[in-house]
């Protein structure tokens, strides 16, 4: 693989030297674009080393200046042990207010669910004609509107949570329990699914996070376990339980075993109503949590084999018996190490390190902070920096970061429609297996010139940003500051030479943060 | 002249194109080939009916296809005693069966077992031994591509795709670009220039180019094309519109094309002669027929496949859908292949005759099926045949 050229040029030491070296060509750009220099500070810290950029890079959705200071404050270790020790830092004041009007679409399921029933109900019952079209569009415009809000959401918190690595897990587990908003009434769920099931979990102990997505009625309707019942089985969700969410799919379980587990989740489903009529011996082992439900009237009691063993319980309690086999399996510790250090560190991590973390994962019974640990320390880890190719979601983050750096956006639906054209719509993989974690998936060649589009939007600067999402009257404005102090601290002083001549020929601000954006220096981390 | 005949000639054309180099540069009648990927395992049991198998009724008291009824234009439509196409597709491949240019291999599929869609998906694109182990660089249609490259210019590639399918990973890049909307080129030639020199011996270079020089081209082609024609494309939309700009640039500049589509996985409500399974079928059924028409002539110079990595379970489930299953129908259309024909090696179905108990067995392997036309449609080598599918022999179904 060819890596980037580095700059032969002799680096800065300081932020003054590196403004002392800007090219006139930009100058006249930022002039162009009326927008104000930043004032080079009186005592600038030394620049970074390229592998302490590439480091932070690697462990945040993309550079802005506040994370930069707080690296520098606290050291890579601090700063790792203040991401990876579970608190959250608060949002921002002014995007925790937004995200705090934005709670109608983090509903609990129960309300959701009951909710969409009785609307269902009453428009069927409506004679058919325009009014019932009406209806039944209002309730559709409800659900995509439940759904953009859940949405706007967790890109808010991946933008501006000082919690970067916490919100890289949140995309990392909601891909690796991918749900797709457009099947059954998911619209209505994965708000609730997100913050409730994924978020809280994101560094704890994967065999929590399993059953948090297990009981989430969101997975429940989308992979149909919801209809999975004895006479009426469905074996949807338990063959992707251990292909994809746990043991991956050459771990050696049968098709045998596919079936066994599919008996074991029979019962387990949702009721957003009232609690079934039981025979006595079976109220006991109803179990309820929301719009969760086991009915055990549905569940089949037959004595199962799940990888070579009696899956002991009885009820539901086979069901948490069953979880917690699957992950202690030396494969689901292997399998998710592995897709771990493919997100993280490489199309190919060296499987030293794969193997070091799993260990890692077996040796605290699944704690996903320790794993993270154990990768992002390694000397694996320094080796793979600057060759890691953005995914869509790392590259419109990074771009939104480092071009509007502390000045918060307000309206998050030019980041959708990015993500969409780039093909990594979140929430949008209609299949369960969530989107590529690798370059081969990501940069083929009309993907490559289709992120050169994108690049030309984002760096264009006319895409409503800072518009308010309600439609109420634009404010425009938001030129992209590209060519910001962030830049030449942690960006010119390292750039390929190729890059810079691609740059100094740009005729326009637009054309410069275009080709910026679109260098292999912005694309690689 | 005999329709197997002219196919043939238009391979061997191409070949001797390729000796003597420069007498037919890019012959316009070279076969072409277009892998359509259904993604998520398609019932290829309520496509192609069993209706003679009482089996068949038996297992699927929901969700059966009826047997045809000769009074009907609407119904299934029998193909032979045995089997009857579903009435989704009746008017649109239906009607092409009748021509002869579609015929079906039911029993088809591969020896991966796993039953998961990704797995197989990935193992069949890759098209090397189930047993070895992966080269995931190296898809079956890449290296198609690499052995026609070495005999015949104007082999070009291409995947109407967003991303590039592992079929078509290979020692050289393949150009890729969804049909689904084409706009006007973003980029004028001087940026287009500088965003390619930015990546300049980079391992993104080729792909760089590629992307941008396709995405020019391509407007370019639809744009001139539909002028030509004196219409737009207002009448076609969805996969008809895509399958009908496919058609247009297979016929002028690209000879191997793939495309997949989605939403097979019909664990729940699948619907049975109307639903969500026969919706899906008659889009691909109209987009096919556009394919062919928007190809014109070249429509008999062209082999299109249809495949998907499992079929289903023979019975229905308990939500009157269907789960993974093993055998599935492929499907070999052209203007000049033998249709109107079922083909491969087959078997009664019933109870007894199922794979575990479960779904259809696989008689005709993928490899061996497609490794048998290229060898046709190109006249290639055994050694050849070998390079694009490792360690299995061709079988010749007579198709073309």
């Amino acid at each position: 693989m060819t890596r980037l050229r580095a700059s032969k040029q002799r680096l800065p030491t300081t932020l003054n030297a590196a403004l002392a070296v800007l090219p006139v060509s930009l100058l006249i750009a930022c002039a162009g674009s009326g927008s104000k220099h930043p004032a080079p500070a009186a005592a600038a810290p030394p620049i970074l080393h390229r592998e302490e950029v590439q480091w932070l890079e690697r462990a945040t959705f993309g550079l802005d200046s506040a994370t930069l200071a707080e690296y520098r404050r606290l050291g890579r270790k601090g700063y790792l042990d203040r991401q990876l020790d579970g608190h959250d830092d608060p949002l921002p004041p002014p995007i925790a207010t937004l995200i705090g009007g934005l709670g109608a679409s983090r509903a609990d399921p129960m309300r959701m669910l009951a909710d969409v029933n009785a609307q269902n109900k009453s428009i069927n019952a409506m004679p058919n004609g325009p009014d019932k079209e009406q209806a039944r569009k209002a309730f559709n415009d409800g659900g995509n509107k439940l759904a953009n809000e859940a949405i706007r959401r967790e890109l808010l918190h991946a933008l501006y949570s000082p919690s970067q690595l916490k919100e890289q897990m949140v995309w990392f587990w909601l891909n690796h329990f991918s749900v797709y908003q457009n099947k059954a009434n998911l619209r209505w769920l994965i708000g609730d699914y997100a913050e409730r099931a994924i978020r809280p979990h994101a560094f704890g102990h994967f065999r929590d996070l399993v059953l948090a997505t297990l009981e989430h009625p969101a997975m429940l309707q989308y992979l149909d376990n919801a209809q999975n019942a004895v006479g009426y089985v469905n074996e949807n969700y338990a063959r992707e339980l251990m292909e994809l969410h746990t043991l991956g799919v050459n771990a050696g379980y049968t098709q045998q075993d596919v079936q066994q587990l599919a008996l074991v989740l029979t019962g387990v489903g949702i009721n957003a109503g009232n609690p079934p009529r039981l025979k006595p011996e079976w109220q006991k082992l109803y179990r309820r949590d929301g719009a969760f439900e086991f009915n055990p009237a549905r569940h089949d009691f037959g004595e199962k084999t799940l990888l070579g063993r009696t899956v002991g319980g009885r009820g539901y309690a086979e069901v948490e018996n069953a979880v917690a086999l699957i992950v202690r399996q030396p494969a689901c510790a292997r399998f998710i190490s592995g897709q771990l250090a493919n997100y993280f560190v490489a199309d190919n991590p060296p499987p030293q390190l794969v193997a070091r973390m799993a260990q890692m994962f077996q040796r605290t019974d699944g704690d996903i902070a320790a794993v993270m640990r154990t990768m992002l320390l390694a000397p694996e880890f320094d080796a793979s920096l600057g060759g890691k190719f953005k995914d869509p979601m790392r590259f419109v983050m990074s771009a939104v970061r480092f071009a509007y750096d502390g000045r918060f956006i307000t309206n998050t639906r030019p980041l959708v429609n990015w993500l969409n054209g780039l093909g990594e719509a979140p929430f949008g993989h209609p299949t369960p297996d969530g989107y590529p974690l690798t370059e081969l998936a990501w940069a083929s060649s009309g993907q490559m010139s289709r992120r050169f589009e994108i690049a030309r939007l984002i760096g264009s600067g006319n895409a409503g940003l800072f518009d308010p999402e309600d439609g109420a009257a634009a404010v425009g404005g938001g030129f992209p500051q590209l060519s910001n102090r962030l830049y030449f601290e942690t960006v010119e002083p390292y750039l390929a030479v190729a890059t810079r001549e691609a740059l100094d020929r740009a005729t326009s601000p637009q054309e410069w943060n275009t080709f910026l954006l679109s260098s292999p220096d912005f694309n690689f981390e | 002249m005999n329709r197997r005949h002219l196919l043939r000639l238009g391979g061997a054309a191409l070949l001797s194109a390729g000796v003597s180099g420069r007498l037919f540069a890019a012959p316009p009648n070279g076969p072409r080939f277009l892998l359509v990927f259904l993604r998520g395992g398609y019932d290829s049991t309520n496509l192609l009916v069993p209706y003679s198998s009482s089996y068949y009724y038996e297992a699927r008291p929901n969700i059966a296809i009826a047997r045809p009824d000769a009074a009907s234009n609407t119904g299934a439509l029998a193909l032979d005693a045995d089997w009857a196409l579903a009435p989704a597709v009746r008017d649109t491949i239906g009607a092409m069966y009748v021509k002869r240019q579609v015929a079906f291999i039911p029993f088809a599929g591969t020896d991966d077992l796993s039953r998961s869609h990704f797995e197989t998906q990935d193992s069949i694109e890759l098209g090397q031994p189930t047993s070895a182990t992966r080269n995931y660089r190296s898809g079956f249609l890449g290296r198609l591509a690499d052995t026609l490259q070495g005999s015949a210019a104007g082999m070009s590639p291409i995947s109407f795709t967003d991303a590039l399918p592992l079929a078509f990973e290979g020692t050289s890049t393949v150009p890729n670009l969804s049909l689904k909307n084409v706009g006007k080129p973003v980029f004028d030639e001087r940026q287009a220039h500088i965003l390619s020199d930015m990546y300049a011996g980079h391992h993104l270079e080729p792909a760089v180019r590629d992307g941008l020089d396709l995405r020019q081209d391509v407007a370019k082609e639809i744009a001139e094309v539909m002028r030509a024609a004196n219409r737009s494309a207002i009448n076609t939309k969805g996969f008809e519109l895509e399958a009908e700009r496919m058609g247009l640039l297979m016929r002028d500049k690209y000879r191997i094309g793939f495309i997949d589509v989605g939403g097979w996985d019909t664990h729940v409500g699948q619907g049975s002669a109307q639903g969500n399974l026969a919706g899906n079928l008659a889009s691909l059924g109209r987009g096919l027929q556009m394919f062919s028409q928007s190809l014109g002539a070249e429509w008999n110079n062209t082999v299109v496949v249809v495949l998907s990595e499992f079929g289903r379970t023979f019975r229905e489930n308990g939500n009157r859908g269907t789960d993974h299953g093993h055998g599935t129908v492929y499907w070999v259309l052209g203007g000049a292949v033998n249709g109107g024909i079922i083909a491969g090696e087959q078997r009664l179905v019933s109870r007894s005759t199922l794979f575990q108990d479960r779904d259809f067995p696989v008689l005709n392997d993928y490899r061996a099926v497609l490794g048998g036309l290229y060898r046709s449609m190109w006249g290639l080598s055994n050694d050849q045949c070998a390079q694009i599918f490792p360690q299995f022999t061709p079988i010749d179904l007579r198709l073309v």
